[in-house]
């Protein structure tokens, strides 16, 4: 009895002090609930593990081990990740002007065929790299805005809800990508000499170059997606188009009293956000698939939900969150054959990330935060009164 | 209860060197008051003096850094506004909290439930509203839904929800701000049998003819501290005004003679209709010319809000036209028409006003963020935007530990000032203003009064609209008195006295009643 509350109490003092060094040492405060989200989601999920009837620090340890503990298994962890920061960038900046948008999963498949298609046509192989390359991510990135713009039209067209159309266009570009796949009679997009449903392959001039052969391949897609997050952050911070963006999503009433189209920016927003989920699309296709298979991006989608919320919706923080998030996914294999824990403790652990990032009260609670928060304000007040 | 009456009122709350800073500045230093049983305290003090900072400590809301505040002699911390209100404390907030979607009923329980088993009572709600409602004169219907309300039944309910808690401490941070000059009238009735009653009140308002008239006694505070207090009776205006601001106030601005130019600003029959569809603007007339200040008189909810709306942009017209500058304007965007260079300071401060995370310095680029001077290529110019904002910051006085503060802690006075610094400086060919200087101080409204005087004798054309009958006696060249969506009459300022406009904005006539 005595002994629990004194683990209690060490408890809440690690707590305090995990705090204290997250948000004065390394200036994390925006960040803190969902570094603490994590850490919870971890110590919960090896309560779990333990139940199971396995040291959870064994099992912990084969996962990191399968995230990065070798050159090939860092290279497949971010290869694993990046696509996940397209489709979290589609939440994030919609996010910013108003809008939820969460068919991010739709986005992917539009931008995903689009650049197969555009990939396997039979000119491309007559082009040199250095255009066909830039012409498939192109195709994917457009096919995702124009998927995502959709629902930014027929919001400012009809009020419809974006929630609304963006689950409803995610059925609707699932069920067509699938048939034109599958379908041998007619044949629309299905690569007729393979025995699993496929499309063609895209040209040999359109694949992005590979960066190191891991499992999954890590290409130059990389370099293109950790970009597009920079180019995020500078437009939301610094640009007129950013502020317009910001301004729509805090406030649209004034934001149309100063001038401000709205309409316009909802429907520009939603296509960025499409369009980011359709580049992410496009680089898997061109650096890791090769065609497309509708399964691809099954649960990216909303993976990417997860990350941006992680990330606070910061662009730059959603490279960090997709990092974490890709590389557990891909490290869990390692635990269930050296741990016997299955992969889907992973994505329970995730999923709770996501609970307590989405109910921060649970985390502030625990981590006694709302006490801490305010000793900026009490050091001035001493300050001012002297 | 039964030992309050006799000899010196016992205090039932004591605030005791009570401090408070936010980052950047010291809100309340060292502040002490004593409320009676039954008084009537008026807090007094310029924009952001700290008076919202002290009440909201006494309703829990804030912390206090320092000091203790007694309740009925007994010391209290409260955690929140809950603990208050289990002490018998109430507060209409200066921005009212109540739910719109939901009846009067609803909003009242709401927090405070009455059940009978899992389900809501809202019979027995109701009667002890309405008994409420009878002790003290507050005519509320408990079924109305709150959204179709006027700001002075809201505020009734917002009272009758305190009641309802057994309040018999209420705080009252500028009530009277909104309310139009009859429903003043209303609410001091209601005030007075409410401490007829034994409930004692904090009072906070800029209005010094309101402190003169119900004060008992008289809290001054500047800069976070007191600076005096005073009882009703040796106070004047003068004294509490220039004791607030700490020099000479003028009340009424001279200003010279007009010299209207050419027309600037001209609407014909046009026509508004309101949110729900209905035509509040029916035919509207006006001419105004550059140099002069036209303004419109008129009991709030005649049309004013879609009449502004409509010439500025932000509403669509039903009929009729407007013209600006010798075009006709009807139904251009917003962003047009500010471009010809008109000015809207809109009446509604925080759904149009200003984006209330935002900075100090984006708010006061709210609508010009995209010109040449603060974005190149569309990259914004942060460098150029804080120096304006510095700029504006120091000439309109707004008091502020700096421009990348948020908008939001600021002072509700300070918040005006940044959209009035905003909307007074450019090249600017009309002025549209809506309720100018409502929650500004004294000092605050002389210089805004000032500001505007000058636009105009530089050939501004302004269209004033205030529910302010001195606002509009004190600044307009000619009057318009706005009834049922059309201008009743127009009259020269010179010539115009209270009474006639009183008349002819309670009957639309000047022969008083049809
Ligand atoms: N939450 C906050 N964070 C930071 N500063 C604040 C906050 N609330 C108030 N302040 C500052 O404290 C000071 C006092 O503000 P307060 O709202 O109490 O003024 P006030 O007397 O009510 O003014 P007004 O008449 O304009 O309503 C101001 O300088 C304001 O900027
Ligand atoms: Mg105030």
């Amino acid at each position: 009895m005595n002994g629990a509350r004194n683990a209690n109490a060490g408890i809440g003092r690690a707590a305090s002090q995990i705090h204290r060094v997250l948000t004065e040492a390394w200036r994390l405060q925006p960040l803190y609930v969902s570094l603490y989200a994590i850490l919870l989601s971890f110590v919960v999920g090896g309560v779990l593990i333990s139940i199971i009837g396995v040291n959870p620090f064994t099992a912990y340890w084969a996962l990191l081990r399968g995230m990065v503990g070798g050159g090939d298994e860092i290279a497949g962890s971010v290869a694993r990740s990046v696509p996940f920061i397209g489709s979290a960038l589609a939440l994030a900046f919609a996010f910013r002007a108003g809008l939820f948008n969460i068919g991010a999963e739709g986005q992917l498949l539009a931008g995903g065929i689009t650049a197969a298609y555009v990939g396997a046509l039979s000119w491309m192989s007559d082009l040199p790299g250095i255009v066909a390359i830039p012409l498939i991510l192109i195709a994917g990135t457009m096919g995702g805005a124009i998927w995502g713009g959709i629902p930014g039209v027929l919001r400012t067209k009809t009020g419809a809800h974006e929630v609304i159309s963006t689950i409803m266009l995610n059925s609707l570009v699932l069920f067509g990508v699938r048939w034109m796949v599958n379908s041998r009679d007619p044949v629309v997009l299905r690569d007729t000499e393979s025995t699993v449903p496929r499309t063609d392959s895209i040209s040999d001039t359109a694949v992005l170059p590979e960066l190191v052969d891991s499992q999954p391949v890590l290409h130059v897609g990389l370099f293109a997606l950790v970009g597009i997050c920079f180019v995020v952050a500078f437009v939301l911070k610094r640009t007129t188009f950013g502020f317009e963006v910001g301004t729509v999503g805090l406030n649209p009433h004034a934001s149309h009293y100063a001038g401000i189209n709205v309409n316009r920016v909802i429907v520009a927003s939603m296509a960025a956000s499409g369009a980011f989920a359709g580049l992410a699309a496009a680089s898997e296709i061109s650096g890791t698939n090769g065609f497309f298979q509708p399964g691809t991006f099954f649960l990216m989608g909303f993976d990417g939900i997860a990350i941006a919320l992680l990330a606070r919706t910061n662009p730059v923080a959603i490279i960090a969150a997709a990092l974490l998030w890709g590389s557990m996914l891909s490290g869990a294999p390692l635990m269930q054959q050296e741990a016997d824990v299955s992969i889907d403790v992973v994505r329970i652990i995730q999923a709770m990330v996501l609970l307590f990032v989405a109910a921060d009260a649970i985390v502030r609670y625990l981590f006694r935060v709302r006490e801490l928060d305010q000793s900026p304000f009490k050091a001035t007040s001493i300050e001012g009164a002297v | 209860m039964a030992q309050a009456s006799g000899g010196a009122a016992r205090p039932v709350l004591e605030v005791e060197g009570i401090t408070k800073a936010f980052p950047g500045v010291v809100a309340n230093d060292d502040v002490s008051l004593t409320l009676s049983q039954g008084e009537i305290h008026c807090l007094l003090g310029e924009n952001g003096a700290g008076k919202s900072t002290l009440v909201n400590m006494v309703f829990g809301l804030y912390r206090p850094d320092r000091g203790t505040i007694k309740v009925r002699g007994e010391e209290v911390h409260f955690e929140d506004s809950g603990d208050a209100i289990a002490r018998g404390i109430g507060m209409v907030h200066q921005h009212f909290q109540l739910i719109p979607v939901f009846t009067v009923a609803e909003n009242i329980i709401l927090g405070n439930e009455v059940t009978k088993g899992a389900f809501l009572d809202l019979d027995s709600a109701r009667r002890q509203i309405d008994s409420l409602a009878d002790r003290y004169g507050l005519a509320v219907d408990p079924d109305a839904t709150v959204g179709d309300l006027s700001v002075g039944e809201q505020q009734r309910v917002e009272l009758v929800k305190a009641l309802f808690r057994d309040a018999d401490i209420l705080i009252l941070d500028e009530p009277t701000a909104v309310l139009t000059p009859g429903e003043v009238d209303d609410f001091f009735g209601v005030v007075e049998s409410l401490t007829g009653q034994g409930k004692s009140i904090i009072f906070i308002t800029h209005k010094l003819r309101e402190v003169l008239a119900v004060a008992d006694r008289i809290t001054v505070l500047r800069a976070g501290q007191v600076v005096g207090t005073a009882t009703a009776e040796g106070a004047t205006q003068q004294s509490l005004a220039n004791l607030m601001v700490g020099r000479d106030v003028v009340f009424r601005v001279d200003k010279a003679e007009a010299d209207p130019g050419a027309p600037v600003l001209r609407t014909q029959d046009l026509r508004v209709a309101d949110d729900r569809g209905v035509e509040t603007v029916t035919g509207f007339d006006v001419e105004v010319r550059a140099g002069e200040i036209f303004g419109i008189a008129g009991v709030e909810g005649n049309g004013q809000r879609e009449l502004v709306e409509a010439i500025c942009g932000m509403r669509p017209t039903a009929g009729g036209r407007v013209e600006m500058l010798g075009q006709e304007t009807t139904d251009w965007s917003p962003r047009k028409i500010n471009e010809l260079g008109v000015a809207h300071v809109p009446e509604n401060r925080s759904k149009h006003g200003v984006v209330a995370q935002y900075t100090i310095a984006d708010n006061l680029v709210l609508n010009r963020y995209h010109h040449r001077k603060f974005s190149q290529r569309g990259v914004r110019n942060t460098g150029a935007i804080n120096a304006e904002a510095q700029e504006l910051v120091e000439q309109f006085d707004v008091r502020t530990p700096g421009v990348d503060a948020v908008i939001d802690t600021l002072s509700g006075g300070n918040q005006q000032k940044v959209i009035v610094a905003r909307e007074l400086t450019g090249d600017l060919k009309a002025l549209v203003v809506a309720q100018p200087t409502r929650g500004l101080d004294v000092g605050s409204i002389e210089f805004i009064h000032r500001k505007i005087i000058e636009l105009r004798d530089r050939g501004v054309a302004v269209l004033l609209v205030s529910a302010e009958l001195d606002e509009i006696l004190s600044l307009s060249d000619r009057i318009g008195v706005l009834y049922r969506g059309r201008l009743a009459g127009t009259v020269n300022a010179a010539d115009a006295t209270r009474e006639e406009l009183g008349l002819l904005m309670a009957t639309g006539s000047s022969e008083g009643q049809r």
